[in-house]
């Protein structure tokens, strides 16, 4: 494939995953904050976003699936995972916390279960889109040219 | 009065004054006046009594204690009223009752004497009886000589109805008695009592006395009495008694009273007893009954008697008269009187008929009962009913009160409730229309794409219509947003510093379409004396521009509309210098209201502002006062639409809105939003000539030596601006003068020429107002030749024109034109219009959206910054942004971190803080961070600390700023309220930051300088 189409590619692909929610604008904003000084900034926040998500997921589940559910430490986990969702612009991830935490106001496990598995989810899909779109990236640094700018 | 003060002590224990004296002096005769007295003190100090109760005691209390005093109150003078009653009908009953005794005594007295009279003539006529009778031979007196003595001596015996003369005669001498007389001594009747015997008894018919030892035939008698002659008294019981007392005793005796049977009355006898002469007057009885030798009986007829004697006395009528012979106690004999005997009073006075042995009584009472003691009734009555009457009045007063805090009570809760229910509301109208605005942007954001993409006709002008319709709905939605948000008190103004000049150009360029549309000229005019630099809401300043702009607008077809800005004191002292005519030196040359109308009622004219002072102008502070116009030559506000033009959802009419559209409350947002900037709002209007309406704020100064515009490449160059309007030339100066060009005004185009050619001043450029070119067009072919002719610079000739203004009619001389400026004018506008014109390089000074990165670059550059935050991705990220904009970050993943590394001395210049965090959240850990500066800095005072050993700093004070991802009133307060200097959102966005930190930074560089 040459230059011209992957970074067409890229284009289409990043605007769709903007279009259709799964990112926001703040992921547009993380990728204005890498520049020459900070070259990897982006992968660097998401993979450490990656690692924390996948933590915290297994905590979650293992809390919920206890007999008694400490509500306040999954809230507190959901909070943590909004947080982080919300900084590298995962917008259906953080949308999903956001209901997540009203169950978790509620007490109500049958609404936690079912957002874990909605997070869960949407984390893979986010992190089957990012990942593809790093991949991309790595592609078009390797062909020689340079990742287009979504601004 | 002992009594009656006990009563009266009742109600009014509670006074311990003077007073209580003053009552014991009160007699029952002037008690109604003094007791008026009391009431008025009683009922003054009862006032202030529930006065006291009310302010000092609490309500409950004095409720009760005011129905306590109340009972006793009615109960003390029901006492009182009924002691009233009885004493004063105790006095009259006494009255009464002497008056009974004075009538009675009298009575007693007059028939006492009478009989005492009465008895002294019976004496008398038994002296004259052994006078004449016993002591001469023969007698002097028979019968005949006897009874007409007797009948004509009555008068002298009042009492007496009959007098009758027995003689004693002795068995012995009964035979020679009886022939001396020639009648036989006769026995009295046995079976019938001695005055029946004495009247009717016929001699023929009466027995013979018996045989016995002396005998005392009546020898002579009264008329009427006649037929006693002859007969033995001794034979009667009675008479015998009586007889034989008399004679024992020697003064007269009475019989118990009988019934006379001739009158049927009652009468008593009363017999004397006649003596031999010579009898010594200390005789013992026995030698009086030797010596008696005769005896004189004097028939009292009693009834008759006191009769006679009652009438003689006035009121006889008033009084009842018994006579009682009470001899025996026990069996009172009734000589007088009916034998009525009632309850009522009655007086008993004795009576004394000179018979020892027999005792008499008068008894008397009155023949009416008394009557009903009237004067003791209503004056009881009336007390009590005055007493209860002033009860009354308390009592009403007091419930009065009471119901009128009741009352207040209720009014005050539904107030709060209304004032509560009007706070949910406008919360209710805040929150719904922030979740309206949120998948409205949604919308729009999906419409903007929607345009994007292919579309034909027909579909992107209903896309555009959509959207359109969405504009219009988030705007409706913001206005009721800020309509509810001034409401509920939750709109806050921010202070952060911006060029007005800047802001009006961008309202201007934002009705530009508009205006251009209706073929109104739009002007800005901003005064010289106004800062380029001021602090405040300019968000807020725009909305209410824009508000008033877009009314003009709507309602303007043709004319001008004219912004425009002074400070307060410039306003001030031109209010007395402008006095020309106003109507003809506008913008447009329409006339216009008289702006300085709208200010009339403006408190800051009114009263004497100290600004208005030139020496205090000087010192005072950094505050604007500036005032702001915009002026219009629409049709006008309607005279009876004026007074509610400011009344949210008021329109002019009904058909207002539908011509015009709108809600109509962006006035009343306006005016909110004066009123939170301590500015004023009015405006006039006069239909059909247009209307002005202005406003002040109070802004602060900034203070700044930079001016971008000024220093730009146009500096020092002069421009003749050729304008037949003055008013609209200053417009156009204000612009030039902005971009430091030095204008120079030409009304006369034809002085145009002498003024290029005068040489005293090289003129870069000509700008003419369109309508002044289209008025001369022919001069301006004349004068360029001109100055060819003479060799000169041509300076570079600019036309003003009007959107609509046809300028290619007349374009007879338009290649004499660098540039046609299109109003409205604006400083950016105007720069790129004469760079074309002049051809100076378009080097990049675009102001807008740069601006904040290149600040925050500025501002944050090499600044050391602390990031906290537990969540490590979010940590990352605020940490690339801030290493973006050139700051040196570190990063701490707890608050324990930062309170560590803050403690001073530290080398941060801020922290940005994460509200939400295990362990300790960051109010927590920003209270502990400036505790320990606190203590830092009370050391360094103190001298405990040096302050070189802490960073040469004085005060330490480091900036925290909150980072959150959910923005709400509550966490900014609590941010505040921690000690935290403000809060960024969550994720970073650049203006919101920008804004804050250029806020702290500039405290912090303030503080630590």
């Amino acid at each position: 494939m040459d230059l011209g189409s992957l970074q067409r590619r890229y284009i289409d692909f990043t605007s769709a995953l903007l279009r259709e929610g799964i990112l926001d604008g703040q992921f547009t904003q993380l990728q204005q904050l890498q520049d020459e000084s900070n070259p990897d900034f982006v992968l660097e926040v998401v993979t450490l976003f990656f690692e924390d998500s996948e933590k915290l997921l297994n905590e979650l589940s293992r809390t919920l699936e206890q007999q008694v559910v400490d509500f306040k430490k999954v809230d507190a986990h959901v909070h943590q995972l909004k947080g982080s969702s919300a900084s590298i612009g995962a917008q259906k991830v953080k949308d999903v916390c956001m209901a997540f935490r009203n169950y978790c106001e509620e007490m109500n496990q049958e609404g936690c279960l079912n957002c874990l598995r909605q997070v869960k989810d949407q984390y893979l899909l986010v992190k089957n889109k990012l990942e593809t779109l790093f991949m991309l990236e790595q592609q078009i640094l390797a062909a020689g040219g340079s990742i287009p700018m979504m601004w | 009065m002992v009594c009656c003060l006990g009563h009266s002590e009742v109600p009014m224990n509670w006074f311990i004054d003077a007073q209580i004296m003053e009552q014991k002096t009160v007699y029952l005769s002037d008690k109604c006046n003094l007791w008026l007295r009391w009431s008025k003190k009683f009922s003054l100090r009862g006032w202030k009594n529930h006065l006291c109760n009310h302010y000092f005691g609490s309500k409950k209390v004095g409720e009760t204690l005011w129905r306590r005093l109340l009972f006793l109150w009615v109960a003390g003078w029901f006492l009182f009223s009924i002691w009233i009653f009885w004493f004063m009908n105790s006095q009259a009953v006494e009255k009464r009752r002497e008056m009974l005794a004075s009538m009675c005594d009298e009575r007693a007295r007059m028939l006492q004497d009478q009989f005492n009279v009465s008895m002294n003539h019976l004496q008398a006529l038994a002296i004259l009886i052994s006078t004449f009778h016993h002591s001469k031979e023969p007698s002097a007196i028979d019968q005949i000589t006897f009874a007409r003595y007797a009948e004509r001596t009555a008068f002298e015996r009042p009492l007496t109805s009959g007098v009758a003369y027995a003689i004693k005669v002795l068995h012995s001498e009964r035979d020679q008695f009886e022939k001396q007389q020639g009648w036989r001594i006769k026995k009295m009747d046995s079976t019938e009592q001695p005055p029946a015997r004495e009247e009717d008894a016929n001699p023929d018919n009466q027995e013979i006395s018996p045989v016995q030892e002396e005998y005392a035939p009546v020898i002579f008698a009264q008329d009427n009495y006649k037929h006693v002659i002859s007969v033995d008294l001794l034979t009667g019981k009675e008479d015998r008694e009586n007889i034989l007392i008399a004679r024992e005793s020697g003064k007269g005796v009475l019989t118990a009273p009988f019934p006379l049977l001739k009158s049927k009355r009652l009468g008593v006898i009363l017999t004397y007893a006649v003596y031999k002469s010579g009898l010594p007057s200390n005789a013992t009885p026995a030698q009086r009954i030797e010596a008696a030798i005769g005896y004189l009986g004097g028939i009292f007829d009693v009834e008759a008697l006191v009769d006679k004697l009652l009438h003689q006395l006035a009121c006889k009528h008033s009084i009842m008269v018994n006579v009682y012979d009470t001899t025996d106690p026990d069996k009172p004999i009734s000589m007088y009187g009916s034998n009525v005997t009632g309850t009522s009073i009655f007086h008993i006075s004795t009576l004394h008929f000179g018979d020892p042995v027999r005792r008499h009584e008068m008894h008397c009472r009155f023949t009416q009962k008394s009557p009903l003691p009237w004067l003791a009734i209503t004056t009881s009555i009336g007390t009590l009913v005055i007493a209860l009457l002033v009860g009354y009045i308390f009592h009403a007063t007091v419930s009065r009160i009471a119901k009128v805090e009741d009352d207040y009570r209720q009014m005050m809760e539904l107030k709060k409730r209304a004032e509560a229910a009007d706070i949910a509301k406008s919360q209710f109208l805040a929150t719904v229309s922030h979740e309206i605005r949120t998948p409205m942007n949604g919308v729009l954001g999906m419409l903007q794409m929607l345009m994007d993409t292919d579309l034909d006709i027909t579909q992107e002008d209903y896309v555009r219509t959509a959207q359109a319709s969405g504009k219009a709905l988030v705007s409706l939605i913001n206005e009721v947003l800020d309509q509810a948000k001034i409401e509920s008190g939750k709109l806050e103004l921010e202070a952060v510093p911006f060029d007005l000049r800047a802001v009006l150009d961008d309202i201007l360029s934002l009705f530009y379409g508009k205006a251009q549309e209706k073929g109104l000229e739009l002007a800005v005019y901003v005064s010289d004396q106004v800062p380029e630099i001021l602090i405040g809401d300019h968000g807020r300043i725009r909305q209410i521009i824009t508000n008033l702009i877009g009314n003009s607008i709507k309602f303007t077809e043709r004319g001008h509309i004219y912004l425009t800005v002074h400070l307060n004191d410039e306003v001030m002292s031109s209010l007395d210098v402008e006095t020309e005519a106003h109507s003809t030196n506008t913008l447009s040359g329409f006339p216009v209201a008289d702006k300085r109308h709208s200010w009339e009622s403006f408190r800051i004219f009114k009263e004497e502002h100290p600004a208005s002072d030139p020496s205090l102008l000087s010192t005072s502070s950094d505050l604007i006062n500036l005032v702001i116009s915009v002026e219009d030559t629409g049709v006008g506000i309607p005279l009876e639409a004026q007074s509610r033009v400011f009344t949210p959802f008021m329109q002019v009419g009904p058909s207002i809105a539908r011509i015009h559209g709108g809600t109509g409350i962006g006035l009343s947002i306006s005016k909110c939003l004066v009123g939170l900037m301590k500015g004023e709002i009015g405006f006039v209007s006069e239909p059909q000539i247009g209307s002005t309406f202005t406003f002040t704020v109070i802004l602060t100064r900034q203070c700044t030596n930079s001016n971008e515009f000024k220093s730009s490449e146009f500096h020092g160059m002069t421009a003749l601006v050729v304008d037949h309007r003055p008013a609209r030339a200053k417009v156009t100066k204000y612009h030039l003068h902005r971009l430091g060009i030095n204008p120079i005004l030409e009304i006369d185009p034809n002085q145009v020429l002498t003024r290029l050619t005068s040489r005293t001043v090289t003129t870069n450029m000509v700008l003419v107002e369109n309508e002044t070119w289209s008025k001369n067009t022919s001069i301006w072919p004349f004068i360029i030749n001109k100055l060819k002719a003479d060799q000169l610079d041509i300076p570079k000739l600019l036309l003003l024109a009007n959107p609509t203004s046809s300028v290619k009619n007349n374009s007879g001389s338009m290649e004499y034109i660098s540039t046609i400026i299109t109003k409205p004018l604006r400083a950016s506008m105007l720069q790129v219009s004469l760079r074309r014109a002049l051809g100076c390089g378009d080097s990049e000074h675009s102001r807008n959206g740069r601006i904040p990165q290149l600040s925050l670059r500025s501002l944050l550059h090499e600044k050391q910054i602390l990031v906290v935050d537990d969540n490590i991705v979010n940590l990352r990220v605020a940490a690339g942004a801030l290493k973006k904009y050139g700051a040196e970050v570190t990063c701490a993943d707890s608050g324990k971190k930062a309170i560590n590394l803050l403690k001073p001395p530290h080398k941060f210049d801020a922290c940005f803080m994460d509200i939400q965090m295990p362990e300790m959240d960051g109010f927590q850990a920003t209270k502990r961070i400036r505790e320990m500066e606190a203590e830092i800095n009370n050391q360094i005072k103190s001298g405990e600390v040096p302050f070189e050993a802490v960073g040469n700093i004085l005060h330490w004070h480091v900036p925290i700023l909150a980072m959150t991802a959910d923005v709400i009133q509550a966490t900014h307060e609590e941010c505040l309220r921690c000690g935290m200097d403000g809060y960024v959102s969550k994720p970073f966005e650049g203006e919101q930051l920008y804004r804050e930190v250029t806020r702290f930074f500039k405290t912090a560089t303030k503080k630590n300088q």
